[in-house]
């Protein structure tokens, strides 16, 4: 099994390194990057480009380590125990599999996303570790041991809003998605749009590098933002020279879809304002 | 035999463990990234950093301890004498037009051409940086002459021509990512953790077993109670002392800063200078438009806050004890009086000073601030908010 990119995915080649290296000794590969640069959707595309399944684990504030390997119903088995229900007596029918053990007991190999685990309680990655590692778990109320029938690819994303734990760390290969450069977002636009009006493109790009490189952003524009921000232009069929906007600001045509806080569109004014004295 | 590697990785405080190692050696083991050294510098790197901001550091290792390793690949010793013939072939076709393979034609077909190059590398003594150089200086050769410049090559790469003039580790990408602010809290965050106060509130959605048990023996049928989910409920107020000799320290309290605020829902703060006065602000950029009246804030925020004031409380002993005594402005009453106003609305209350503990007696006004909060005083280190978080945690 080798990952070499897709058709709707542009991949350096430190990414596929790194997941090759992943899938190939079968260690979790925790990837992180600004938001937007394409994290969640790489599990999809692996899952994709292999022709195996996927298996999502969305991490939320409140979710626990123990959620994603089983949960025992108790209040359901009470309640059946007094309306004389005869399921109540096996145990295993009041245990609810959680994403892990689903990924472990597939017949045919699986990538398992574990996403923004950082979201999480900061112990979280703690309670995993063994799980990962060894990739089996026991449950105690049946006294059974589930142990990975074939080992899955485990993404791990981060948005770097919590530290992970060495520990943890240790037993993950890494990859950190930098911002891409000029040409490969060209390359990325390209796939995701082709046939898309060249100038226009080079047009909107250098003016997206322009704004990415603005100093004091409170948020910097991503991947996924210039794909929205292109499409809108494509849609209202905007030329190149007039993407400039009106001269009175600086705002870019469409801004929208680049700049989503208030704050930053005010610099933007002002920074205009400042170029016309 | 990537040992001295690994060993100037560490020398450079790159944390990297026995484990990591073992991985990388069974990565290359596998045969992932076979005569390749961009592939084996992104292998290293995958599985030896695991936060982008050592990855600048790594860069800078790796071009130290390789170099000279850039263009023949495998420092693993392959045998650069036997050339497998289709990686010769490969390499020759991915840099050729179809032009220059003529053109090769005529010189006596690319088997000969190979022949010589091969010839050419068994006579060369020194494998690793030697051959490069060899090959890169017979300008002459048939090499040169069609225009690639082996000095650069990668063999058997297909992509990112584009970055063969400068080593992909020599670019140090990563630079940026050295030592920013939000990461390197993880330490405090769980020094933090201390503080949290469970509570239950809110929807009842777990199953409270012993008043289950309590209300199935009352009724005498299963009567099944639940009760909300334990939260963390630990309000906390905090107060930074910015500017003047705080600068020295503005690394660790942002830190700090950043830690506490992602640790805790229910935390406030504010500014002040030196010493806590009439005035506080929340935006440094606007202290002198937007003062919020300190007064206000005692009366907003219960008794149940947690307070934790920040500063190195070093400043003239008049900022403290006299009317007038501020360094920016007129306060009509002393900030000891502020201080102790601030002790009686919220009884717990420690002061964190970022000054080296065994520094603190040679400042009158420190020991003045620490009698002021009965010795509740901690540095500003793992082991001082670890002091700190007992204290206010041990009442509630």
């Amino acid at each position: 099994m080798r990952f070499e990119g897709t058709a709707s995915y542009v991949a350096d080649k430190d990414l596929m390194v790194a997941v090759n290296a992943a899938i190939a000794l079968e260690r979790p590969l925790l990837v992180k990057g600004e938001p937007g640069t394409g994290k969640t959707e790489l599990a999809r595309q692996i899952a994709d480009a292999l022709g195996v399944e996927l298996i999502e684990w969305n991490v939320k504030s409140t979710t626990r380590a123990q959620q994603g390997l089983y949960e025992y119903d108790a209040v359901s088995r009470l309640r059946d125990s007094q309306l004389g229900d005869e399921r109540f007596n096996d145990i295993g029918n009041y245990i609810r599999r959680g994403k892990l053990w689903d990924a472990f007991t597939t017949d045919r190999k699986v990538v398992l996303l574990i996403d923004e685990i950082d979201k999480a309680d900061i112990e979280f990655p703690n309670d995993l570790l063994q799980e990962l590692d060894r990739m089996e778990f026991h449950v105690y109320e049946t006294g059974e041991t589930i142990r990975a029938v074939n080992r899955p690819i485990v993404i791990i994303t981060s948005n770097n809003e919590k530290e992970l734990p060495d520990a943890f760390l240790r037993r993950c290969f890494f990859h950190y998605i930098r911002f891409p450069d000029m040409e490969t977002l060209q390359k990325i636009v390209d796939v995701h749009y082709p046939g898309i009006k060249q100038d226009l493109v080079r047009a909107a790009l250098t003016q997206f590098y322009e704004i990415r490189e603005t100093q004091g952003l409170k948020k910097k524009p991503s991947t996924s933002e210039a794909l929205d921000w292109i499409r809108l232009l494509v849609a209202d069929d905007i030329s190149p020279e007039d993407l400039r906007g009106d001269a009175k600001s600086a705002l870019p045509r469409l801004h929208g879809a680049l700049l989503k806080n208030e704050q930053d569109v005010h610099l933007f004014e002002r920074l205009a304002f400042m170029s016309r004295r | 035999m990537f040992l001295p590697f690994f060993l100037e990785l560490k020398a450079a405080k790159i944390p990297v463990s026995l484990r990591e190692y073992l991985a990388l050696l069974e990565g290359l083991k596998s045969g992932l990234v076979d005569y390749d050294v961009e592939g084996f510098y992104y292998l290293a790197r995958s599985a030896l950093v695991k936060d982008e901001r050592y990855i600048d550091r790594f860069d800078q290792v790796f071009a130290h301890v390789f170099k000279g390793l850039d263009a023949l690949a495998g420092d693993d010793g392959i045998d650069v004498a036997n050339l497998p013939e289709e990686w010769l072939r490969r390499l020759a076709e991915k840099h050729l037009s179809e032009e220059e393979k003529k053109l090769i034609e005529t010189l006596g077909g690319f088997d000969q051409l190979m022949e010589t190059l091969r010839k050419r590398l068994e006579e060369q003594k020194e494998r690793h940086q030697g051959g490069s150089k060899w090959i890169g200086t017979a300008g002459t050769s048939p090499f040169g002459a069609y225009g690639y410049n082996p000095e650069g090559v990668r063999i058997g790469q297909a992509e990112s021509r584009h970055r063969r003039a400068v080593k992909v580790w020599d670019k140090r990408e990563f630079r940026n990512f050295d030592d920013s602010v939000e990461l390197g809290t993880r330490n405090i965050k769980v020094a933090l953790k201390r503080l949290r106060r469970w509570i239950r509130e809110g929807a009842e959605e777990e199953l409270d077993l012993p008043g289950t048990i309590t209300a199935t023996a009352e009724h005498g049928y299963l009567d099944v109670k639940t009760r909300p989910e334990r939260r963390n409920a630990v309000k906390l107020l905090m107060f930074f002392d910015v500017g003047g000799s705080m600068d020295d320290h503005i690394k660790i309290v942002e830190e700090l800063f950043s830690a506490a605020r992602s640790e805790f829902k229910h935390m406030e703060y504010f500014y002040f200078h030196n010493c806590i006065y009439e005035g506080l602000w929340k935006d440094n950029r606007r202290r002198h438009s937007e003062v919020i009246p300190t007064y206000d804030v005692l009366h907003k925020f219960g008794p149940d806050y947690k307070v934790v004031f920040v500063g190195d409380a070093s400043m003239s002993p008049y900022e403290i004890n006299s009317p007038g005594g501020s360094v920016e402005h007129w306060n009509q009453e002393a900030g000891i009086v502020w201080l102790y106003r601030v002790l009686n609305q919220w009884p717990n209350a420690v002061w964190m000073n970022p000054v080296r503990e065994n520094h603190w007696q040679y400042t009158h006004s420190i020991k003045m601030i620490s009698d002021v909060f009965s010795q509740r005083m901690y540095p500003l280190t793992l082991a001082g908010l670890e002091a700190a978080t007992r204290e206010l945690s041990r009442r509630h």
